[in-house]
């Protein structure tokens, strides 16, 4: 489906959340901040305490409301504050990608990437690349599309309402 | 069961509260549930006059359309609405009802009919009508919404493209959950608003604590779960005393609504899921993953990924009864 943005005329962009763990990549993406490098600015970053805190609901609901992507950020393997956090968000992230592969959603859409509180830089190169990836596939636009899922209804609301003050003036009558 | 009766000249017996129970897309199973009240059926029949019920009383349409709006005290509607007939009944007995309670699973989360949510109508039809192996339909024949003969005008109702719990089409008051729910439940619910009870809209009539609550199996439950495999129902035996989780299987108990009185879990079967979730808990089947996928007993990619190669269907596994109603709803770039 063709998608384009009927309010303005600015050129669809992609809007990516992003869920970085506070031990590292929401300190890289600081980092990245204080060094005044720059990188697309699609990205609203939800800092969670873990990426094993990232619950599936969250990135569903996410689509759901609207997000072209969504990428998990956190620890490298081995180095998880709390030990396996990342690891839980490792399996979970496999298994999703199945349900989001069957329901129709591109795999390029969830990201999860392992990035240390020193690499800034990988902040940039991750964000940048993904919102590259993402303007290639287009608009995910799930409320969009659920209106138009609901449009089939509305004809048969219209003809039960006309039926209905049809029905009404002619008792008047 | 009362004969049909003419509403207008019955007023001088003392008046019931009326309650009207319909179909959609559903299998029957929620019908037969109102049958298996058995004698109890006789408290609900003093208690109530049933106005409208097609699969069992000789009711029309016309009928309820003859009621006064909100005379009805409540509807019990049962099945996912997938056509444009079922969305009309459903929003004829709204207008008519004090209470529309959603009845089933189907109702509630859209149910096993919602698993056509991963499917394109049209590839749907053509199977229906052209490649099922039991059709032979040369002349590739489709049924028409309207078909006029000798100035006769027929009509079929309109096959949507999505199919939708009961509250996406109307406005519902209460759920009760279950495929099929159980008698218990359903006499719970009508006696509780029988006695004036309404508890907060949208609320679920049935205990809100997950399955794992009231197993039999619960102290037999590991703290830790560790996944090396999954095993299929009909592909292992099954130890009739041990957590089913813990043997490896997908059970569906801790992110699924408890108040079926562990009848799968009972009959040695794993529990599929057909309460939906808990009212914390907006989308089961992402609850379930998570619960699931964070035990695995792995590392590395490979591993993870061989590990769940035990569940085939991860969509038809998770979201059996609840795909209507989940966050994602349907398929986006459908089969």
């Amino acid at each position: 489906m063709e998608h384009t943005n009927p309010t303005d005329a600015a050129p669809w962009r992609p809007r990516i959340v992003a869920f970085f763990c506070n031990w590292c990549t929401y300190t890289a993406a600081d980092l990245a901040g204080v060094s005044r490098m720059k990188y697309a600015p699609n990205t609203r970053i939800i800092r969670v305490m873990c990426s094993g805190r990232v619950d599936p609901q969250f990135i569903l609901e996410a689509f759901a409301r609207g997000a072209d992507g969504v990428l998990v950020g956190g620890c490298h393997p081995g180095d998880c504050h709390y030990v396996e956090g990342n690891y839980k968000m490792l399996r979970r992230y496999h298994l999703l990608q199945r349900i989001l592969s069957d329901m129709g959603i591109e795999k390029e859409r969830f990201r999860l990437e392992w990035i240390s509180a020193s690499e800034g830089d990988k902040v940039k190169s991750v964000i940048n690349d993904m919102v590259e990836k993402l303007t290639g596939l287009g608009p995910l636009a799930l409320p969009d599309q659920r209106a138009e899922w609901d449009r089939e209804m509305d004809i048969l609301e219209e003809k039960m309402s006309v039926a209905e003050t049809a029905e009404k003036e002619g008792t008047h009558a | 069961m009362p004969e049909k009766q003419k509403p207008a000249e019955k007023r001088k017996a003392p008046e019931k509260p009326k309650v009207a129970l319909y179909w959609c897309s559903s299998c029957g199973g929620c019908e037969e549930s109102v049958v298996d009240l058995a004698e109890n059926i006789l408290t609900v029949i003093d208690a109530v006059d049933i106005v409208f019920w097609p699969v069992a009383m000789d009711f029309k349409k016309a009928d309820v359309e003859a009621m006064p709006d909100g005379s009805i005290f409540a509807s019990l509607i049962n099945g996912a609405i997938r056509t444009s007939e079922q969305e009309e009944m459903a929003r004829l007995l709204r207008k008519k009802s004090a209470v529309v309670i959603a009845y089933g699973a189907c109702a509630h989360l859209g149910g096993i009919p919602a698993l056509a949510n991963q499917f394109e109508r049209e590839r749907i039809l053509r199977y229906i009508y052209e490649e099922a192996p039991t059709v032979i339909n040369t002349g590739g024949i489709r049924p028409m919404t309207t078909y006029k003969d000798n100035g006769h005008t027929a009509t079929l109702p309109v096959f949507r493209h999505v199919v939708r719990t009961l509250d996406q089409v109307v406005d519902v008051d209460y759920y009760i959950p279950g495929c099929a729910p159980t008698p218990k439940l359903l006499l719970d619910a009508l006696l509780a608003l029988l006695r004036g009870e309404r508890p907060p809209k949208g609320t679920v009539l049935a205990p809100d604590t997950a399955l794992c609550e009231e197993c039999p199996r619960k102290d037999s439950k590991p703290t830790d779960l560790h996944f090396t495999e999954f095993r299929r129902p009909h592909a292992a035996p099954i130890d009739p005393e041990l957590c089913l989780l813990a043997q490896g299987f997908v059970c569906m108990g801790p992110a699924t609504r408890g108040g079926c009185e562990a009848r799968c879990i009972h009959g040695n079967m794993p529990c599929t899921g057909c309460f939906g979730p808990t009212s914390r808990v907006r989308d089961q089947g992402a609850k379930i993953l998570s619960s699931l996928a964070s035990n695995l007993d792995a590392q590395e990619d490979k591993d993870i990924l061989k590990i769940l190669e035990g569940i085939p269907d991860p969509v038809g596994t998770f979201y059996r009864y609840g795909l209507a109603g989940s966050l994602l709803r349907r398929a986006l770039k459908p089969l």
